[in-house]
Protein backbone atom coordinates (compact mmCIF):
# COMPACT_ATOMS: atom_id res chain seq x y z
CA UNK A 1 0.00 0.00 0.00
CA UNK A 2 1.15 3.33 -0.79
CA UNK A 3 2.75 5.35 2.29
CA UNK A 4 2.49 9.24 1.81
CA UNK A 5 5.24 11.72 2.24
CA UNK A 6 4.57 15.16 2.74
CA UNK A 7 7.34 18.07 3.71
CA UNK A 8 6.66 21.75 4.36
CA UNK A 9 8.99 23.68 3.29
CA UNK A 10 7.51 27.11 4.84
CA UNK A 11 5.85 27.55 7.32
CA UNK A 12 5.39 31.63 6.50
CA UNK A 13 6.25 33.90 4.05
CA UNK A 14 9.90 35.05 4.82
CA UNK A 15 10.81 31.31 6.50
CA UNK A 16 14.19 30.45 5.11
CA UNK A 17 14.36 30.06 1.94
CA UNK A 18 16.58 26.98 0.97
CA UNK A 19 14.46 25.01 3.83
CA UNK A 20 13.09 22.93 1.36
CA UNK A 21 16.40 21.43 -0.33
CA UNK A 22 17.02 18.94 2.32
CA UNK A 23 13.71 18.32 2.20
CA UNK A 24 13.82 17.68 -1.47
CA UNK A 25 17.29 15.19 -1.31
CA UNK A 26 15.52 13.14 1.73
CA UNK A 27 11.90 12.99 -0.79
CA UNK A 28 14.11 11.48 -3.75
CA UNK A 29 15.29 8.49 -1.69
CA UNK A 30 12.09 7.37 -0.68
CA UNK A 31 9.12 5.21 -2.68
CA UNK A 32 6.03 6.10 -2.54
CA UNK A 33 3.97 9.71 -3.23
CA UNK A 34 5.78 12.70 -2.16
CA UNK A 35 4.81 16.08 -1.75
CA UNK A 36 6.34 19.56 -0.85
CA UNK A 37 3.87 22.42 0.59
CA UNK A 38 4.55 25.71 1.34
CA UNK A 39 2.15 27.78 3.39
CA UNK A 40 2.89 31.35 3.05
CA UNK A 41 -0.56 33.49 3.22
CA UNK A 42 -1.25 35.01 6.77
CA UNK A 43 -4.44 36.58 6.53
CA UNK A 44 -3.14 40.14 6.53
CA UNK A 45 -0.75 38.87 3.23
CA UNK A 46 -3.93 38.69 1.20
CA UNK A 47 -5.14 42.41 1.52
CA UNK A 48 -1.58 43.65 0.41
CA UNK A 49 -1.50 40.63 -2.72
CA UNK A 50 -5.00 41.81 -3.65
CA UNK A 51 -3.66 45.30 -3.65
CA UNK A 52 -0.88 44.60 -5.97
CA UNK A 53 -3.05 42.51 -8.28
CA UNK A 54 -5.19 45.59 -8.74
CA UNK A 55 -1.91 47.68 -9.75
CA UNK A 56 -1.14 45.35 -12.14
CA UNK A 57 -3.36 42.22 -13.13
CA UNK A 58 -0.33 39.60 -13.61
CA UNK A 59 0.50 40.21 -10.19
CA UNK A 60 -1.43 39.29 -6.63
CA UNK A 61 0.31 35.97 -6.28
CA UNK A 62 2.87 36.01 -3.17
CA UNK A 63 6.28 37.70 -4.14
CA UNK A 64 8.09 34.83 -2.38
CA UNK A 65 7.08 32.10 -4.81
CA UNK A 66 10.23 33.51 -7.13
CA UNK A 67 12.43 33.30 -3.56
CA UNK A 68 11.20 29.26 -2.93
CA UNK A 69 10.65 27.34 -6.11
CA UNK A 70 13.81 27.90 -8.16
CA UNK A 71 15.81 26.38 -5.72
CA UNK A 72 13.37 23.00 -6.17
CA UNK A 73 11.44 23.22 -9.22
CA UNK A 74 13.62 21.19 -10.94
CA UNK A 75 14.78 19.13 -8.82
CA UNK A 76 11.30 18.45 -7.72
CA UNK A 77 9.97 17.50 -11.21
CA UNK A 78 12.84 15.36 -11.97
CA UNK A 79 11.87 13.20 -8.94
CA UNK A 80 8.53 13.30 -9.28
CA UNK A 81 7.43 15.26 -5.91
CA UNK A 82 4.60 17.76 -6.93
CA UNK A 83 3.97 20.84 -4.64
CA UNK A 84 0.79 22.35 -3.21
CA UNK A 85 0.98 26.02 -2.13
CA UNK A 86 -1.03 28.73 -1.29
CA UNK A 87 1.21 31.27 -3.11
CA UNK A 88 -1.36 31.80 -5.34
CA UNK A 89 -2.58 34.29 -2.93
CA UNK A 90 -4.97 37.06 -4.69
CA UNK A 91 -3.99 35.14 -8.31
CA UNK A 92 -3.43 31.92 -8.75
CA UNK A 93 -3.97 31.76 -12.17
CA UNK A 94 -1.49 34.35 -12.44
CA UNK A 95 0.81 32.26 -10.09
CA UNK A 96 0.23 29.34 -12.52
CA UNK A 97 1.37 31.50 -15.29
CA UNK A 98 4.70 32.49 -13.19
CA UNK A 99 5.26 29.02 -12.39
CA UNK A 100 5.35 28.05 -16.44
CA UNK A 101 7.70 30.84 -17.15
CA UNK A 102 9.97 29.93 -14.37
CA UNK A 103 10.04 26.06 -15.99
CA UNK A 104 11.16 27.50 -18.91
CA UNK A 105 13.55 29.75 -17.30
CA UNK A 106 15.05 26.59 -15.83
CA UNK A 107 14.76 24.60 -18.69
CA UNK A 108 11.89 22.20 -16.95
CA UNK A 109 10.09 20.32 -19.87
CA UNK A 110 6.49 19.22 -19.96
CA UNK A 111 5.40 20.99 -16.06
CA UNK A 112 1.47 20.56 -15.91
CA UNK A 113 0.30 23.11 -13.18
CA UNK A 114 -3.01 23.53 -11.66
CA UNK A 115 -4.65 26.92 -10.16
CA UNK A 116 -7.76 26.65 -7.44
CA UNK A 117 -10.07 29.41 -7.60
CA UNK A 118 -13.31 30.57 -5.94
CA UNK A 119 -11.74 31.55 -2.81
CA UNK A 120 -12.37 35.04 -3.65
CA UNK A 121 -15.74 36.43 -2.38
CA UNK A 122 -15.14 39.68 -4.28
CA UNK A 123 -15.64 37.82 -7.13
CA UNK A 124 -18.93 36.17 -6.00
CA UNK A 125 -20.47 38.54 -3.66
CA UNK A 126 -21.36 42.36 -3.73
CA UNK A 127 -19.56 44.63 -0.79
CA UNK A 128 -22.52 45.17 0.33
CA UNK A 129 -23.79 41.32 0.67
CA UNK A 130 -20.81 40.97 2.67
CA UNK A 131 -21.13 43.71 5.04
CA UNK A 132 -24.06 41.78 5.70
CA UNK A 133 -22.86 38.53 6.88
CA UNK A 134 -22.21 37.23 10.63
CA UNK A 135 -19.38 38.40 12.18
CA UNK A 136 -17.79 36.00 14.82
CA UNK A 137 -14.44 37.57 15.16
CA UNK A 138 -13.30 41.69 14.72
CA UNK A 139 -15.14 45.16 15.24
CA UNK A 140 -18.21 45.67 12.88
CA UNK A 141 -17.65 46.68 9.29
CA UNK A 142 -19.55 49.40 9.34
CA UNK A 143 -18.34 51.70 5.93
CA UNK A 144 -14.53 50.65 6.42
CA UNK A 145 -13.37 50.10 2.84
CA UNK A 146 -12.80 46.43 2.26
CA UNK A 147 -9.42 45.40 0.50
CA UNK A 148 -10.11 42.01 0.36
CA UNK A 149 -12.50 39.08 1.43
CA UNK A 150 -11.50 35.35 0.93
CA UNK A 151 -13.61 32.17 2.10
CA UNK A 152 -11.16 29.40 3.76
CA UNK A 153 -11.77 26.31 1.19
CA UNK A 154 -11.21 22.72 2.80
CA UNK A 155 -8.73 20.03 0.85
CA UNK A 156 -11.44 18.89 -2.39
CA UNK A 157 -10.21 21.54 -4.70
CA UNK A 158 -7.02 20.87 -3.51
CA UNK A 159 -7.37 17.09 -4.19
CA UNK A 160 -9.33 17.76 -7.49
CA UNK A 161 -6.16 19.79 -8.62
CA UNK A 162 -3.82 17.03 -8.11
CA UNK A 163 -6.47 14.62 -10.27
CA UNK A 164 -5.53 16.44 -12.62
CA UNK A 165 -1.83 15.38 -12.73
CA UNK A 166 -0.67 18.77 -12.22
CA UNK A 167 3.23 18.82 -10.91
CA UNK A 168 2.48 21.78 -9.12
CA UNK A 169 -1.09 23.10 -7.58
CA UNK A 170 -1.41 27.20 -6.73
CA UNK A 171 -4.25 28.21 -4.26
CA UNK A 172 -5.44 31.08 -2.76
CA UNK A 173 -7.31 30.75 0.84
CA UNK A 174 -7.57 27.66 1.88
CA UNK A 175 -7.29 26.16 5.49
CA UNK A 176 -3.45 25.56 5.87
CA UNK A 177 -4.09 22.13 6.56
CA UNK A 178 -5.93 21.33 3.49
CA UNK A 179 -2.39 21.97 2.01
CA UNK A 180 -1.26 18.37 3.65
CA UNK A 181 -5.14 16.87 3.57
CA UNK A 182 -5.77 17.44 -0.18
CA UNK A 183 -2.96 15.21 -0.75
CA UNK A 184 -4.08 12.61 1.53
CA UNK A 185 -7.48 12.62 -0.08
CA UNK A 186 -6.34 12.75 -3.44
CA UNK A 187 -3.82 9.55 -3.00
CA UNK A 188 -6.01 7.44 -0.36
CA UNK A 189 -8.89 7.68 -1.67
CA UNK A 190 -10.28 9.26 1.90
CA UNK A 191 -13.85 10.70 1.08
CA UNK A 192 -16.51 13.36 3.24
CA UNK A 193 -17.39 10.76 5.19
CA UNK A 194 -14.25 9.40 6.43
CA UNK A 195 -14.03 11.58 9.06
CA UNK A 196 -11.73 9.97 11.67
CA UNK A 197 -9.10 9.65 8.56
CA UNK A 198 -9.80 13.37 7.59
CA UNK A 199 -9.52 14.16 11.24
CA UNK A 200 -5.96 12.44 10.99
CA UNK A 201 -5.23 14.09 8.12
CA UNK A 202 -6.10 17.46 9.64
CA UNK A 203 -3.71 16.77 12.18
CA UNK A 204 -0.99 16.11 9.70
CA UNK A 205 -1.83 19.04 8.54
CA UNK A 206 -2.24 21.53 11.50
CA UNK A 207 1.35 20.00 12.54
CA UNK A 208 3.22 20.63 9.34
CA UNK A 209 1.75 24.48 8.51
CA UNK A 210 4.26 26.26 11.15
CA UNK A 211 7.22 24.41 9.28
CA UNK A 212 9.96 23.39 11.56
CA UNK A 213 8.00 24.87 14.61
CA UNK A 214 7.30 21.03 14.89
CA UNK A 215 10.64 20.04 14.54
CA UNK A 216 12.56 21.82 16.68
CA UNK A 217 12.16 25.79 16.40
CA UNK A 218 10.41 28.23 18.36
CA UNK A 219 11.06 25.49 21.05
CA UNK A 220 14.70 26.22 22.62
CA UNK A 221 14.65 27.32 26.47
CA UNK A 222 18.90 27.00 27.16
CA UNK A 223 19.22 24.71 29.82
CA UNK A 224 15.18 23.97 29.56
CA UNK A 225 14.63 22.97 26.29
CA UNK A 226 17.84 22.53 24.08
CA UNK A 227 17.64 21.47 20.24
CA UNK A 228 20.98 21.26 18.33
CA UNK A 229 21.80 23.03 15.03
CA UNK A 230 18.71 25.56 14.83
CA UNK A 231 20.95 27.70 12.11
CA UNK A 232 20.46 24.48 9.93
CA UNK A 233 17.12 22.81 11.38
CA UNK A 234 15.22 20.02 9.46
CA UNK A 235 11.85 21.11 8.45
CA UNK A 236 8.96 18.42 9.13
CA UNK A 237 8.36 15.24 6.53
CA UNK A 238 5.41 13.27 7.68
CA UNK A 239 4.81 9.64 6.47
CA UNK A 240 0.86 8.81 6.62
CA UNK A 241 -0.77 5.54 5.60
CA UNK A 242 -4.02 4.90 4.35
CA UNK A 243 -5.12 3.74 7.32
CA UNK A 244 -4.22 7.50 8.79
CA UNK A 245 -1.00 6.00 10.41
CA UNK A 246 0.91 9.74 10.62
CA UNK A 247 4.35 10.01 11.94
CA UNK A 248 6.23 13.18 12.18
CA UNK A 249 10.01 13.10 11.24
CA UNK A 250 13.13 15.29 9.53
CA UNK A 251 15.20 14.63 6.91
CA UNK A 252 18.97 12.89 8.08
CA UNK A 253 21.64 15.43 8.86
CA UNK A 254 19.56 17.89 9.70
CA UNK A 255 19.57 19.82 12.49
CA UNK A 256 16.52 20.71 15.28
CA UNK A 257 14.88 17.91 17.01
CA UNK A 258 11.44 16.18 16.67
CA UNK A 259 10.28 14.93 20.03
CA UNK A 260 7.00 14.43 21.75
CA UNK A 261 7.73 17.59 23.58
CA UNK A 262 8.06 19.50 20.02
CA UNK A 263 5.34 17.94 18.60
CA UNK A 264 2.91 18.55 21.66
CA UNK A 265 3.78 21.78 21.52
CA UNK A 266 3.05 22.13 18.08
CA UNK A 267 0.05 19.79 18.15
CA UNK A 268 -1.96 22.95 20.70
CA UNK A 269 -0.74 25.79 18.25
CA UNK A 270 -3.76 28.49 18.10
CA UNK A 271 -6.23 25.92 19.12
CA UNK A 272 -9.32 26.89 21.69
CA UNK A 273 -11.61 24.12 22.15
CA UNK A 274 -9.35 21.06 21.13
CA UNK A 275 -12.59 18.73 20.91
CA UNK A 276 -14.33 21.12 18.52
CA UNK A 277 -11.59 22.50 15.98
CA UNK A 278 -13.26 23.35 13.16
CA UNK A 279 -12.33 23.58 9.41
CA UNK A 280 -14.40 23.14 5.91
CA UNK A 281 -13.73 19.36 6.12
CA UNK A 282 -14.63 18.27 9.22
CA UNK A 283 -14.53 19.12 13.24
CA UNK A 284 -11.78 17.75 14.92
CA UNK A 285 -11.70 16.77 18.56
CA UNK A 286 -7.99 15.79 19.83
CA UNK A 287 -9.44 15.45 23.29
CA UNK A 288 -7.73 11.52 22.97
CA UNK A 289 -4.62 11.87 20.48
CA UNK A 290 -1.63 10.33 21.79
CA UNK A 291 2.01 10.97 20.92
CA UNK A 292 4.67 8.65 21.30
CA UNK A 293 8.20 8.68 20.62
CA UNK A 294 8.93 5.42 18.00
CA UNK A 295 12.37 6.26 17.42
CA UNK A 296 15.08 9.12 16.93
CA UNK A 297 13.33 12.11 15.43
CA UNK A 298 10.72 10.28 14.98
CA UNK A 299 7.24 10.68 16.23
CA UNK A 300 3.85 9.01 15.97
CA UNK A 301 0.39 10.96 15.99
CA UNK A 302 -2.77 8.77 16.34
CA UNK A 303 -6.19 8.95 18.04
CA UNK A 304 -7.54 11.58 15.94
CA UNK A 305 -11.80 11.68 16.06
CA UNK A 306 -13.63 13.63 12.94
CA UNK A 307 -17.18 14.96 13.49
CA UNK A 308 -18.55 16.24 10.36
CA UNK A 309 -18.23 19.69 9.30
CA UNK A 310 -20.25 22.42 9.47
CA UNK A 311 -22.55 23.97 6.85
CA UNK A 312 -21.04 27.64 7.24
CA UNK A 313 -17.34 28.15 6.16
CA UNK A 314 -14.87 31.08 7.68
CA UNK A 315 -14.00 33.98 6.03
CA UNK A 316 -12.05 36.42 6.22
CA UNK A 317 -12.59 40.16 5.48
CA UNK A 318 -9.73 43.00 5.22
CA UNK A 319 -10.43 46.22 5.69
CA UNK A 320 -8.14 49.60 5.93
CA UNK A 321 -6.74 50.43 9.57
CA UNK A 322 -5.39 53.69 9.19
CA UNK A 323 -1.89 54.13 10.07
CA UNK A 324 0.68 52.81 12.45
CA UNK A 325 3.72 55.31 13.92
CA UNK A 326 6.33 54.61 15.95
CA UNK A 327 9.39 55.71 17.37
CA UNK A 328 11.85 54.26 19.67
CA UNK A 329 15.30 55.29 20.94
CA UNK A 330 17.82 53.94 23.49
CA UNK A 331 19.51 55.16 27.18
CA UNK A 332 22.19 52.75 28.10
CA UNK A 333 24.93 53.06 31.21
CA UNK A 334 24.48 54.52 34.97
CA UNK A 335 20.79 55.74 35.92
CA UNK A 336 19.76 54.79 32.12
CA UNK A 337 16.41 53.77 33.40
CA UNK A 338 15.76 57.04 35.12
CA UNK A 339 16.96 59.10 31.63
CA UNK A 340 14.59 56.22 29.94
CA UNK A 341 11.52 56.62 31.99
CA UNK A 342 12.73 60.54 32.01
CA UNK A 343 11.98 60.24 28.31
CA UNK A 344 9.38 58.39 28.05
CA UNK A 345 7.34 60.97 30.51
CA UNK A 346 8.49 63.68 28.03
CA UNK A 347 6.79 62.13 25.08
CA UNK A 348 3.31 61.71 26.83
CA UNK A 349 3.21 64.82 28.07
CA UNK A 350 4.29 66.58 24.24
CA UNK A 351 1.35 64.08 22.96
CA UNK A 352 -0.97 65.57 25.35
CA UNK A 353 0.21 69.22 24.40
CA UNK A 354 0.05 69.10 20.83
CA UNK A 355 -3.37 67.30 21.06
CA UNK A 356 -2.65 63.79 19.99
CA UNK A 357 -6.99 62.24 19.95
CA UNK A 358 -5.60 58.61 19.38
CA UNK A 359 -4.31 56.32 22.06
CA UNK A 360 -0.55 56.43 22.50
CA UNK A 361 1.37 53.71 24.43
CA UNK A 362 4.94 54.92 25.47
CA UNK A 363 6.97 51.97 27.05
CA UNK A 364 10.12 51.51 28.04
CA UNK A 365 11.75 48.17 27.07
CA UNK A 366 13.85 46.12 28.90
CA UNK A 367 11.29 45.99 31.51
CA UNK A 368 9.37 43.33 30.67
CA UNK A 369 6.84 45.78 29.12
CA UNK A 370 5.89 43.61 26.07
CA UNK A 371 4.23 42.01 28.57
CA UNK A 372 2.78 45.18 30.08
CA UNK A 373 -1.12 46.77 28.50
CA UNK A 374 -1.63 49.44 26.31
CA UNK A 375 -2.54 51.41 29.62
CA UNK A 376 -0.24 50.23 32.04
CA UNK A 377 1.80 47.35 33.44
CA UNK A 378 2.07 44.65 35.63
CA UNK A 379 5.05 45.88 37.42
CA UNK A 380 4.99 47.71 40.86
CA UNK A 381 7.10 50.95 39.93
CA UNK A 382 10.63 51.44 41.44
CA UNK A 383 12.81 48.67 39.71
CA UNK A 384 16.38 48.60 41.82
CA UNK A 385 18.91 48.16 39.00
CA UNK A 386 19.34 51.16 37.16
CA UNK A 387 21.74 50.75 34.75
CA UNK A 388 21.65 48.44 31.84
CA UNK A 389 20.48 49.38 28.36
CA UNK A 390 16.75 50.43 28.12
CA UNK A 391 14.49 51.57 24.68
CA UNK A 392 11.62 53.84 25.06
CA UNK A 393 8.38 53.30 22.13
CA UNK A 394 6.53 55.44 21.43
CA UNK A 395 3.30 53.70 19.71
CA UNK A 396 -0.13 55.21 18.20
CA UNK A 397 -3.20 54.46 15.89
CA UNK A 398 -4.60 56.76 13.89
CA UNK A 399 -7.39 57.53 10.68
CA UNK A 400 -4.67 59.82 9.99
CA UNK A 401 -1.17 59.43 8.37
CA UNK A 402 -0.06 63.09 10.50
CA UNK A 403 -0.82 61.77 13.89
CA UNK A 404 1.26 58.85 13.28
CA UNK A 405 4.02 60.99 12.17
CA UNK A 406 3.67 63.56 14.79
CA UNK A 407 4.10 60.80 17.77
CA UNK A 408 7.03 59.31 16.10
CA UNK A 409 8.52 62.60 15.92
CA UNK A 410 8.27 63.53 18.95
CA UNK A 411 10.86 60.27 19.98
CA UNK A 412 13.18 61.74 17.55
CA UNK A 413 13.02 64.99 19.16
CA UNK A 414 14.29 63.55 21.78
CA UNK A 415 18.09 63.55 20.48
CA UNK A 416 18.06 66.94 21.35
CA UNK A 417 15.15 68.04 23.59
CA UNK A 418 15.16 64.82 25.93
CA UNK A 419 17.60 63.07 28.46
CA UNK A 420 20.96 62.60 27.97
CA UNK A 421 22.42 59.91 25.93
CA UNK A 422 19.57 59.31 24.13
CA UNK A 423 20.40 57.26 21.21
CA UNK A 424 19.80 54.94 18.00
CA UNK A 425 16.05 56.62 17.27
CA UNK A 426 14.06 54.42 14.59
CA UNK A 427 10.77 55.60 12.98
CA UNK A 428 8.27 53.32 11.24
CA UNK A 429 4.99 54.85 9.77
CA UNK A 430 3.19 52.05 8.29
CA UNK A 431 -0.68 51.48 6.73
CA UNK A 432 -2.55 49.17 8.32
CA UNK A 433 -4.82 46.48 7.36
CA UNK A 434 -7.40 45.12 9.93
CA UNK A 435 -9.12 41.65 9.56
CA UNK A 436 -12.70 40.95 10.34
CA UNK A 437 -14.08 36.94 10.08
CA UNK A 438 -17.36 36.06 8.81
CA UNK A 439 -19.41 33.26 8.41
CA UNK A 440 -20.63 32.66 5.06
CA UNK A 441 -23.12 29.54 3.41
CA UNK A 442 -20.66 27.33 1.87
CA UNK A 443 -23.60 27.14 -1.66
CA UNK A 444 -22.19 31.12 -1.75
CA UNK A 445 -18.52 29.95 -2.43
CA UNK A 446 -17.50 27.67 -5.62
CA UNK A 447 -14.30 26.49 -6.36
CA UNK A 448 -12.92 25.94 -9.28
CA UNK A 449 -9.52 24.04 -10.61
CA UNK A 450 -8.08 25.11 -13.60
CA UNK A 451 -5.02 23.64 -15.63
CA UNK A 452 -3.14 26.47 -16.69
CA UNK A 453 -1.21 26.00 -20.32
CA UNK A 454 2.12 27.90 -20.90
CA UNK A 455 1.85 31.42 -20.42
CA UNK B 1 10.08 13.94 49.64
CA UNK B 2 10.88 17.90 49.64
CA UNK B 3 8.00 20.03 48.26
CA UNK B 4 9.47 23.28 46.92
CA UNK B 5 7.19 26.47 45.42
CA UNK B 6 9.27 27.46 41.93
CA UNK B 7 7.50 28.96 38.95
CA UNK B 8 5.80 27.30 36.81
CA UNK B 9 8.69 27.77 34.25
CA UNK B 10 10.72 24.89 36.03
CA UNK B 11 8.34 21.85 35.65
CA UNK B 12 6.37 23.10 32.16
CA UNK B 13 6.53 24.75 28.81
CA UNK B 14 4.25 26.48 26.92
CA UNK B 15 3.46 27.71 23.48
CA UNK B 16 1.13 30.90 22.93
CA UNK B 17 -0.71 30.96 19.75
CA UNK B 18 -3.66 33.90 18.68
CA UNK B 19 -7.32 34.26 17.08
CA UNK B 20 -8.39 38.20 17.03
CA UNK B 21 -8.32 39.48 20.54
CA UNK B 22 -8.23 35.75 21.92
CA UNK B 23 -5.03 33.80 22.86
CA UNK B 24 -4.43 30.03 23.69
CA UNK B 25 -1.65 28.90 25.62
CA UNK B 26 -0.09 25.56 26.19
CA UNK B 27 1.17 24.28 29.37
CA UNK B 28 2.64 20.78 28.77
CA UNK B 29 4.38 18.85 32.33
CA UNK B 30 8.08 18.09 31.41
CA UNK B 31 7.43 15.19 33.86
CA UNK B 32 3.66 13.59 33.75
CA UNK B 33 4.29 13.03 37.54
CA UNK B 34 3.84 16.58 37.88
CA UNK B 35 0.39 16.59 35.94
CA UNK B 36 -2.03 16.24 38.36
CA UNK B 37 -0.65 18.72 40.69
CA UNK B 38 -0.48 21.44 37.96
CA UNK B 39 -4.36 20.59 37.30
CA UNK B 40 -5.07 21.35 40.63
CA UNK B 41 -3.00 24.63 40.99
CA UNK B 42 -3.10 26.45 37.40
CA UNK B 43 -6.48 27.14 37.72
CA UNK B 44 -8.58 29.49 35.42
CA UNK B 45 -8.30 31.92 37.98
CA UNK B 46 -4.92 32.28 38.65
CA UNK B 47 -4.40 32.41 34.97
CA UNK B 48 -7.10 34.83 34.59
CA UNK B 49 -5.52 37.10 37.45
CA UNK B 50 -1.99 37.49 35.14
CA UNK B 51 -3.87 39.03 32.50
CA UNK B 52 -6.01 41.29 34.57
CA UNK B 53 -3.65 44.21 33.72
CA UNK B 54 -4.75 43.54 29.73
CA UNK B 55 -8.05 44.01 30.06
CA UNK B 56 -8.52 39.68 30.26
CA UNK B 57 -12.06 39.06 30.77
CA UNK B 58 -12.48 35.17 31.03
CA UNK B 59 -10.33 32.13 30.57
CA UNK B 60 -11.46 28.29 29.37
CA UNK B 61 -8.99 25.55 30.47
CA UNK B 62 -8.95 22.49 28.47
CA UNK B 63 -7.37 19.35 29.89
CA UNK B 64 -5.88 17.09 27.71
CA UNK B 65 -4.62 13.47 29.90
CA UNK B 66 -3.65 11.67 27.43
CA UNK B 67 -0.68 13.62 26.06
CA UNK B 68 -0.98 15.35 28.77
CA UNK B 69 -1.50 19.09 28.68
CA UNK B 70 -3.58 21.91 29.54
CA UNK B 71 -4.79 24.51 26.75
CA UNK B 72 -5.89 28.14 28.19
CA UNK B 73 -8.25 29.94 26.20
CA UNK B 74 -8.22 33.39 27.46
CA UNK B 75 -10.16 35.92 26.20
CA UNK B 76 -9.80 39.45 25.38
CA UNK B 77 -5.83 39.17 26.39
CA UNK B 78 -4.31 41.22 23.21
CA UNK B 79 -6.05 44.31 23.52
CA UNK B 80 -7.44 43.81 19.94
CA UNK B 81 -4.90 41.50 18.98
CA UNK B 82 -2.68 41.87 15.93
CA UNK B 83 -5.37 44.20 14.53
CA UNK B 84 -4.97 46.59 16.94
CA UNK B 85 -2.52 46.19 20.06
CA UNK B 86 -0.07 49.23 20.51
CA UNK B 87 1.99 46.76 22.19
CA UNK B 88 5.16 45.01 19.91
CA UNK B 89 3.36 41.96 19.97
CA UNK B 90 -0.36 42.11 19.04
CA UNK B 91 0.02 38.09 18.74
CA UNK B 92 0.48 38.14 22.13
CA UNK B 93 3.56 35.15 21.27
CA UNK B 94 5.82 35.98 24.11
CA UNK B 95 2.86 35.60 26.35
CA UNK B 96 4.07 32.04 27.16
CA UNK B 97 6.50 33.56 29.25
CA UNK B 98 4.15 35.37 31.35
CA UNK B 99 2.26 32.34 32.59
CA UNK B 100 5.40 30.39 33.20
CA UNK B 101 7.33 33.19 34.69
CA UNK B 102 4.59 34.60 37.16
CA UNK B 103 2.32 31.80 38.49
CA UNK B 104 4.70 29.39 40.79
CA UNK B 105 3.34 26.23 41.94
CA UNK B 106 4.41 23.81 44.84
CA UNK B 107 5.73 20.67 43.80
CA UNK B 108 7.73 17.14 45.23
CA UNK B 109 11.35 17.79 43.76
CA UNK B 110 10.72 14.71 41.17
CA UNK B 111 8.62 16.59 39.32
CA UNK B 112 11.36 18.93 38.00
CA UNK B 113 13.65 17.30 35.46
CA UNK B 114 16.75 15.99 36.61
CA UNK B 115 19.16 18.59 34.81
CA UNK B 116 16.80 21.73 35.13
CA UNK B 117 18.80 24.50 36.49
CA UNK B 118 15.82 25.22 39.07
CA UNK B 119 16.45 21.65 40.56
CA UNK B 120 19.94 22.88 41.67
CA UNK B 121 18.56 26.05 43.26
CA UNK B 122 15.63 24.55 44.60
CA UNK B 123 17.95 22.03 46.77
CA UNK B 124 20.29 24.59 47.56
CA UNK B 125 17.50 26.45 48.84
CA UNK B 126 15.66 23.72 51.12
CA UNK B 127 19.54 23.53 53.29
Amino acid sequence: MSKVYIGCGAGFAGDRFDAAVPIVKALAEVKGERFLIYEVLAERTLAIAQRLRRENPDQGYSPFLDLYLPLVLADCHRHGIRIVTNMGAANPLGAARRVHALALELGIRGLKVAAVTGDDLLGSMSEAEIRREQIIEGIPLDHRSIVAANAYLGAGPVAGALATGAHVVLVGRTTDAALSLGPLMHVHGWKAGDLDLLAQGTVCGHLLECGAQVSGAYFPDPGFKDVPDLDRIGFPIAEVDADGSLVITKPPGTGGLVSRATVIEQLLYEVHDPNNYLTPDVVLDIGEVEVEETGTNRVGVKGARGKPPPATLKATVCVDAGWLGEGEISYAGPNALARAELAASVVRARCRAIGIGDPVRVEVLGTEAIFDGNSGGRHPSGVQNTGGEYRVRAAVRSPQRKVAQQVSDEVLSLYCSGPAGGAGVRQHISPQVSTVSILIDRARVKAQVAVVEKS
Amino acid sequence: MNVVEVPLHAVAHARAGDKGNRSNISVIPYRAEAFALLVEQVTEERVLAVFAHKGATAVKRYVLAKLPAMNFVIDNALEGGVNSSLGLDGHGKALSFLVLGDITVKVPLDCIPVNSPYLKNAVNGER
